[in-house]
């Protein structure tokens, strides 16, 4: 399952940052963060729960990058 | 320039006023004033522009995230301003002009990145914002989400389609331009289909819905455009695999420089001279930022998507750009792609009468068969048919026609069917493999022959040596078509190899030959109209589509698609990824290469804290706005 949210991030580093630190999160298959459009998509594991999933890749991305913020 | 922006800029222009202050303060000022009076007045300005990259290395540590620009650049001005208190040189201007040059460095990134991102967007700005659907007979403005199928919705002079459908009122012309890079209106009249996105120029047209709005072709490509660049080209994903290596090496390297040397020269019984080595390590740093790299890449195959999509070539991803500069094998479809798709009568030969009095009989005669060649027939004669003047129209399946008309026996159909009739023909030198032929006989008599072909696509006669400039080394044609229409057609274009007499399976196989034949960096793209050819579109390196409009397979099967059919698209999408992978190759061996002199540099000491930041933030905005020369494209 794959989901689009708009992120607000100022650095293009910070955006691969981000991209580490979501495709780490459990529950998350894998990540994409398009720096230039600020989208993450985001492609959730089977049965996860994309709310609890989200929240979790929002906190760990905002550990290596507290200048981001993620639209959920 | 948003509110962040905004109160970035007042730092920046604040601290600029205060160091100008202090210096002339220092100049002026006895000497004899003691520290730490100095020290207090150059942390105010320090603090103003660094407190944010401060507090960001320091949250880095806490999260085990050390090895980033906030922490480089932190180390280096904490690490000048401790050696300034160190040394009692007094000299805490350095420390505050590279945190403050490295603002400005970042404040122009940021700015740059969202005016392009803003031009760009503004580029594939094509998203209707209303529609005006008629409710109870008044044309209500409503968002395009809420029409559903099959209402009628009005269009005004100067708006924008908002979901395809077909027109039951009025008629227009339309610029299709933002949808295709076609600068040449079309025009539409009752009946005809309608697709969104396109600006209604000249009229008020009333149009039926065929499709929602989410499933309309603008929303399709809005989409997609959306989502490419999300696939990341090699070269972006090595750039962000390089940054990750790049940092800690650089900080372990400036680690050593401060180390290393002076423990050198204690062994060898000399003064260390720590400050110096210290300096020289903490210069290291400052050069050490990525930045440039890790911006600009990203921001060219952006700017190169966004520059190809307003010609009218919908790129999906930044790697499959990035694949289409080394393309050198293209496999072209015939039909649909080099052709038309549409038959279309293409000669009159040995007529015994006027071409125009043949294609009448013909035409009435053929007047009640939806046999493709009998609608070329009738769409060539282009007046109407008054059917009381034929009768007795019989269709015999494979052979062709024969009718009454006014008074005269006439057949129209195929060789057999003259054989069958008995009538002698002879065979015409004038249009050998030009497609299908049509004989006509009247009261068994032979009277001449309609021709019928896929007429070649307009103006691609130099397609071949247009791809061939563009790098392409062969052009190869695949059809199920019969082998003698297939030489006609590849050689007007002077396509170097054909296959006729194809099965969509065959095409694969073939595909996979060619695939297996070539070298290893080379690409082999294939162009097809996509809605058979999704296998092979699928199975090439690059599939490119024919977006034949409105066509989703189409859109859904390839990596490329050419909005307006025009193959010559091709040629052109090749050399907008060409200049766009020529610029990262710029950048790259660019920022690279100042970055490794101003690294050495800064080892052997000859370049110093100022050079370093100014080095930094030089190549940064250089490699920015190389960058965005991508969305140029490149000069017709």
């Amino acid at each position: 399952m794959k989901k689009t949210y708009e992120i607000e991030v100022d650095c293009a580093n910070c955006a691969n940052k981000m991209e580490e630190a979501a495709k780490n999160t459990k529950g998350v298959a894998n990540a994409v963060v398009n720096f230039m459009a600020l989208k993450m998509i985001v492609d959730f594991e089977e049965g996860a729960d994309e709310k609890a999933v989200m929240k979790e890749v929002l906190k760990n991305c905002k550990k290596v990058e507290d200048d981001c913020e993620i639209y959920l | 320039m948003n509110k962040k922006q905004k109160k970035m800029l007042m730092r920046i222009i604040i601290t600029f006023i205060i160091m100008i202050a202090l210096y002339f303060l220092k100049k002026f000022l006895d000497e004899s004033i003691k520290e730490p009076f100095w020290f207090i007045l150059y942390m105010i300005p320090y603090f103003i522009i660094g407190h944010d990259i401060l507090k960001k290395a320091f949250k880095g540590i806490i999260n085990r995230q050390v090895f980033d620009e906030c922490f480089l650049m932190a180390v280096a001005t904490v690490g000048a301003i401790a050696l300034a208190l160190l040394t009692k040189s007094g000299d805490y201007t350095e420390a505050v002009a590279v945190m403050l040059f490295y603002q400005v460095g970042e404040f122009f990134q940021t700015y740059a990145v969202r005016k392009s991102r803003k031009n760009i967007s503004e580029l594939m700005d094509i998203r209707p914002d209303y529609a005006n659907v008629i409710r109870d007979g008044i044309p209500v403005r409503v968002d395009p989400s809420e029409v559903s199928k099959g209402e009628i919705i009005e269009v005004n002079p100067g708006e924008k389609v908002p979901i395809d459908g077909k027109v039951v009122e009025g008629k227009t012309t339309l610029d299709t331009a933002a949808l295709t890079g076609e600068s040449v209106p079309r025009t539409v009249n009752p009946g005809d289909d309608i697709i969104s996105g396109c600006v209604s120029l000249s009229g008020v047209v009333r149009i039926e819905t065929t499709k929602d709005f989410g499933e309309s072709t603008i929303s399709k490509i809005l989409e997609l455009v959306e989502n490419s660049s999300s696939k990341k080209s090699k070269s972006e994903n090595f750039i962000s695999k390089f940054s990750r290596v790049y940092t800690p090496a650089v900080c372990y390297g400036a680690l050593a420089l401060a180390l290393i040397p002076p423990i050198v020269l204690l062994v060898l019984g000399q003064s260390p001279v720590w400050t110096k080595w210290i300096y020289r390590a903490l210069t290291f740093l400052v050069i050490s930022c990525p930045c440039a790299l890790v911006i600009s890449i990203p921001l060219t195959f952006f700017a190169g998507i966004g520059g190809a999509s307003h010609e009218g070539i919908l790129v999906k991803g930044s790697n499959y750009l990035e694949a289409m500069a080394a393309v050198k094998y293209l496999v072209f479809d015939k039909t649909g792609t080099l052709t038309k798709g549409v038959f279309e009568v293409t000669g009159i030969h040995q007529a015994v009468m006027d071409d125009d009095e043949l294609l009448k009989i013909a035409a009435h005669t053929e007047c009640k068969s939806s046999h493709p060649i009998a609608k070329s027939i009738i769409s060539a004669y282009g007046k109407d048919i008054d059917d009381k003047n034929v009768s007795d129209i019989e269709e015999l399946g494979g052979y062709g026609i024969t009718s009454s008309y006014s008074g005269m026996n006439v057949a129209v159909g195929n060789s057999k069917l003259m054989d069958k009739c008995g009538v002698a023909y002879d065979p015409c030198p004038e249009c050998r493999g030009e497609g299908t032929t049509a004989h006509i006989s009247l009261d068994g008599k032979y009277a001449g022959h309609i021709v019928i072909s896929d007429r070649i696509k307009d103006g691609i006669e130099n397609l071949s040596s247009m791809l061939k400039k563009a790098g392409v080394r062969k052009t190869v044609m695949l059809t199920g078509d019969s082998e003698e229409v297939a030489r006609a057609v590849a050689d007007r274009l002077h396509i170097d190899e054909v296959h006729a007499g194809l099965l969509p399976g065959d095409k694969v196989d073939l595909v996979e030959k060619l695939l297996s034949e070539k070298n290893e960096g080379d690409k082999l793209a294939f162009v097809g109209d996509g809605i058979n050819d999704a296998p092979v579109l699928r199975r090439a390196d690059i599939g490119i589509a024919m977006g034949s409009l409105g066509s989703d397979a189409a859109i859904e099967a390839a990596d490329v698609v050419i909005m307006d059919d025009d193959p010559r698209k091709v040629a052109r999408a090749i050399e907008i990824s060409r200049k766009c992978l020529r610029i990262v190759y710029e950048n790259i061996y660019f920022a690279l290469g100042i970055k490794g002199i101003c690294l050495l540099l800064g080892a052997v000491g000859i370049a110093n804290m100022w050079m370093a930041i100014f080095a930094d933030v030089g190549v940064m905005v250089i490699a920015v706005l190389n960058a965005i020369r991508a969305l140029k494209g490149v000069k017709k």
